[in-house]
């Protein structure tokens, strides 16, 4: 049994040791709004925070989790960035086919709560780790800077 | 394995993203319920081709399996409390469908978009009319049946409102969700008359009354949300992947490495020793041609993903390869190329090549290669089925639903009127999901499983190991150029395997519609072409790719022309706008394309004039001429496809150590009209990207048969630092006078040259191979 604390409710996740923390939330949870992308951590898709940290979920197992905090997209709103982030996301019209686009929120998220007005350089670096194949980078950079300094007006 | 302390609510059959409509109150439904209920009455279905078989061949939506439908009562319904629920039949997969179709009809039913709600169909052509979301032609095939849907059932509405105000018809007007009587000011709200409406015939074709593009609401303007945004971004949409059924165990399917082969012997035991794996189970391949019948292999059924694929590796199988263990990038590049030093098969012939070469002040020739590539779409191909008593539903992530439908029904040998399937949103399709191979695995599994479903999913790996790979290619040009260095004689050899050969294995040369992108409908003002197609074999399973053979084609006759501008020492822009000639319409049969996208040769013909206009548009918005630190360069591509018209200029830097960056791309794009502008402009964005991810980055490579590359760190694509700072898009205005262009593909082919051009005029280097990887590196 492995404890962990994901969108601020406890389980007890009783899977081999070593399942990724993506199956988990996907397969044992239901919660799939964490994609699946690569299983090797090259794409970013099943981006989640943990302890508020950006991790790929697909390379992590549950045991590195244990006790910890976890948040996925389903809960990421809760957060006042985080809901920046998804407006901005939607005011912006950022997703084509959307499937990327949780994790993109996650690390968007992440970046800027430790960096509340990145520059584009600074976004670049941050969010490299996320692929998006339909190609929506220009308004990911945009939809950030617009959350950015939403942040900063509220 | 137990159960989480804590546990979610379960999603268990929810088909897809369209949960509402079974929610729904059935009595509120009963307006507009539907053909089955009205049978008779339902509007003929548009496919007439396939009825009459002698008649002059059909162009556009006629053309396609199973047409177009304009029939209201498959397409709207209207609750009693005035939601409006409209079906959008073609897959979602980024184009932005889903709110451009059902945009349509709100706009002629003088709908209030915020109380329209939005579900996805299943497969079922002979109710909705084509499904096969691909070719760039959702909107342009179905612009005008969706307004005579949308007309036909404002018309409905007004007729039940005259009726109940007993006033003449002509007196009331529907008008942002309501009808209203003009003399008295009397009003009735959709819902109140849903009921009266559902009595109302449906409007004969002719009689419906459209609006003037001027009286548009919602079309052409931009300003909706897409439907889906917000479900996107708070991970509450459903995917192929993300499909949940009551008691669903989890598969992956071990697949020959090489294409034809097969297993020749496993052994499973070890498998069935990981904790969470339930079975393993064969799945039968099948003989050449591939179709999209699945390759065969062994599966491993588990209780969770990562059981599966841990039993996965735990299997230990000896494969037999089969006829295409050989197939290697690097030999059969090189046969291409001695291929393309011989002469082929002639497909288009103006004038006399061989005399204008013969008379030619100066000859050139340049040779292009463009490799395999994979669609790599984020979400990788996954499906659930579930065949209980002899009737099977699957959700998947389909582009094409009706054939999907008929393939399934075909494996499981039942009739296809006993298959279902529910089509989730798309996580990426770039012509990878017309292709339903995984939903045939997934059906064939849960079959073996008695009926209980089963999901399959794609790793990263076998997406990219098997693929429907774009083809590969060498492009063969040559030209006579006079004193001046204007063509006057021009040579096309194009060599690469054909899409055909997944059909028929027997296949060695480009079918009309892949050498009507791009090789043989090129319009240039030059006397004396010839186009040749000599043969090529295919040694994988070849697909379409977001623009298909137009990518290899433009790279080759974009980049040569700007050759032919630099030894002509001309400006590439000029250049390219002479090669042009005048604004002029050039029937595709005089180019002899058969094909035409499909489309009327009458109503589309190649207008060198819209061509001609992207490139100035795309040239004076990008600042061409301006100049530019060293390292520097803008480049210019121009390609009509999809009955589009596009133009692309990129700006390159290139540092000393032959790093590349692109920091700006002007694009120029004529499509005739926008139903909605804020998703061109996506389409082109992201166009761009995969453009130059293609051009930059990627490659599908064979060694020993097999694909040498496993995940993203070999496969690479576009990552943010590698896109541009700026995107600009520039839509020459349409007023849906003209017949409409696609947009979903034309924005990728134009990019690559554009790119490659510019760093030509950046450093002097011509690149004619794709990638463009280290070739700049010092």
């Amino acid at each position: 049994m492995t404890p962990v604390t994901i969108n601020g409710r406890r389980y007890n996740v009783d899977l081999p040791e070593d399942t990724p923390l993506l199956w988990t939330l996907r397969d044992h949870l239901g919660l799939t709004g964490t994609k699946f992308g690569c299983g090797m951590a090259l794409c970013g898709a099943c981006t989640v925070h943990v302890d508020g940290q950006p991790v790929r979920s697909c390379s992590t197992p549950i045991s590195a989790v244990a006790n910890k905090k976890i948040t996925t997209i389903e809960a990421v709103g809760n957060d006042k960035v985080g809901k920046a982030v998804q407006s901005a996301w939607v005011d912006m019209g950022v997703p084509q086919c959307g499937y990327c686009q949780a994790g993109q929120v996650m690390s968007a998220t992440a970046l800027l709560r430790r960096t509340p007005k990145p520059t584009d350089a600074e976004i670049d670096e941050a969010m490299s780790g996320n692929i998006c194949r339909c190609g929506t980078y220009v308004r990911i950079r945009a939809a950030i800077q617009r959350a950015a300094r939403q942040g900063a007006t509220s | 394995m137990s159960a989480p302390v804590d546990r979610i609510p379960s999603t268990a059959d929810r088909p897809s993203s369209d949960g509402p409509l079974i929610i729904a109150n059935v009595s509120r439904r009963r307006f507009l319920q539907g053909v089955s209920a009205l049978g008779g009455l339902v509007l003929a279905v548009g496919f007439p081709s396939a009825l009459r078989a002698a008649d002059p061949p059909k162009y556009g939506a006629d053309g396609m399996p199973n047409g177009w439908v304009d029939d209201p009562l498959a397409f709207v319904s209207i609750a009693e409390d005035g939601t409006v629920t409209i079906v959008c039949h073609r897959s979602e997969m980024g184009q932005g469908v889903r709110t451009g179709m059902p945009m349509i009809v709100a706009d002629e039913l003088e709908a209030d978009w915020k109380r329209v709600r939005v579900v996805q169909a299943t497969g079922d052509e002979k109710r909705f009319g084509n499904q096969d979301t691909d070719g760039s032609r959702s909107t342009r095939h179905f612009f005008d049946p969706m307004r005579r849907c949308g007309a036909a059932a404002r018309t409905m509405l007004e007729a039940a409102a005259a009726a109940r105000w007993k006033v003449p018809v002509d007196q009331v007007e529907a008008k942002n969700h309501e009808v209203v009587h003009r003399a008295t000011g009397r009003r009735a709200g959709y819902g109140s008359l849903a009921k009266a409406a559902a009595g109302q015939p449906v409007p004969a074709r002719e009689t419906v009354r459209l609006k003037s593009p001027a009286q548009f609401r919602y079309i052409g303007k931009g300003e909706l949300k897409l439907v889906d945004g917000r479900d996107i971004v708070t991970g509450k949409a459903h995917y192929g992947i993300d499909t949940r059924l009551d008691g669903m165990l989890y598969a992956v399917v071990a697949r020959p490495p090489v294409y034809g082969g097969k297993v020749a012997s496993y052994d499973g035991a070890e498998a069935l020793k990981v904790p969470g794996v339930v079975r393993v189970v064969d799945i039968e391949g099948s003989p050449a041609p591939p179709e999209f019948k699945p390759l065969g292999g062994v599966a491993v059924i588990g209780r969770n993903t990562w059981a599966a694929m841990q039993g996965r590796k735990a299997l230990k199988i000896v494969w037999d390869d089969g006829p295409n263990a050989a197939y290697d990038s690097v030999a059969f590049k090189a046969t291409l190329e001695d291929t393309a030093h011989k002469p082929g098969k002639v497909v288009r012939s103006d004038g006399d090549f061989d005399a204008g070469m013969g008379a030619a002040a100066r000859r050139l020739d340049a040779e292009y290669y463009v490799p395999h590539l994979a669609h790599a779409t984020m979400e990788p191909p996954a499906a659930t089925a579930r065949v209980v008593q002899g009737k099977c539903e699957v959700w998947a992530c389909v582009q094409s639903p009706q054939g999907t439908r008929d393939l399934v029904a075909k494996r499981l040998g039942i009739p296809p009127e006993d298959v279902t399937v529910h089509v989730t949103l798309l996580g990426g399709g770039f012509g990878r999901k017309s292709k339903c191979d995984f939903v045939l695995e997934a059906a064939v599994l849960s079959k073996a499983m008695d009926g209980k479903p089963v999901k399959v999913t794609w790793t990263r790996e076998d997406d990219l190991h098997h693929c429907y790979f774009h083809t590969v290619s060498v492009e063969h040009l040559e030209a006579g150029v006079d004193a001046q260095g204007k063509p006057v004689a021009w040579l096309h050899r194009s060599v690469a395997p054909t899409i055909i050969s997944t059909f028929n294995a027997a296949a060695k040369q480009e079918a009309a519609f892949e050498l009507g992108m791009g090789v043989i409908n090129v319009p240039f003002a030059i006397p004396n072409v010839r186009i040749e197609n000599p043969e090529a074999t295919a040694h994988t399973r070849i697909g379409w790719f977001r623009s298909v053979s137009n990518i290899p084609h433009a790279f080759a006759v974009q980049s040569f022309v700007a050759e032919l501008a630099a030894a002509a020492g001309r400006d590439q822009k000029d250049f390219l706008l002479d090669v042009i000639g005048p604004a002029r319409q050039v029937s595709p049969q005089t180019l002899s394309d058969t094909w035409n996208h499909g489309e009327s040769p009458e109503r589309y013909p190649v207008d060198t004039g819209r061509l001609r206009g992207v490139v100035e548009t795309a040239a004076r918005e990008a600042g061409w001429g301006r100049s530019l630190p060293k390292g520097r360069g803008l480049g210019i591509a121009a390609h009509y496809s999809f009955v589009t018209y596009v133009a692309a200029v990129a700006e390159v830097a290139v540092d000393d150590k032959g790093q590349l960056t692109i920091p700006r791309v002007d694009i120029a794009v004529d499509c005739g009209g926008c139903v909605n502008p804020d998703r061109v402009r996506a389409q082109m964005e992201g166009a761009c990207v995969m453009g130059i991810g293609l051009a930059t980055l990627g490659e599908i490579s064979f060694k020993a048969g097999r694909v040498e590359q496993d995940n993203f760190h070999a496969y690479e694509v576009t990552r943010m630092a590698g896109a541009p700072r700026e995107i600009r898009v520039h839509i020459i205005p349409g007023d849906f006078s003209k017949p409409l262009g696609g947009v979903g593909e034309p924005g990728v082919p134009p990019i690559a040259p554009a790119i490659c051009n510019a760093i030509f005029a950046a450093t002097g280097k011509r690149i004619r191979r794709l990638p463009i990887r280290d070739q700049l590196k010092a």
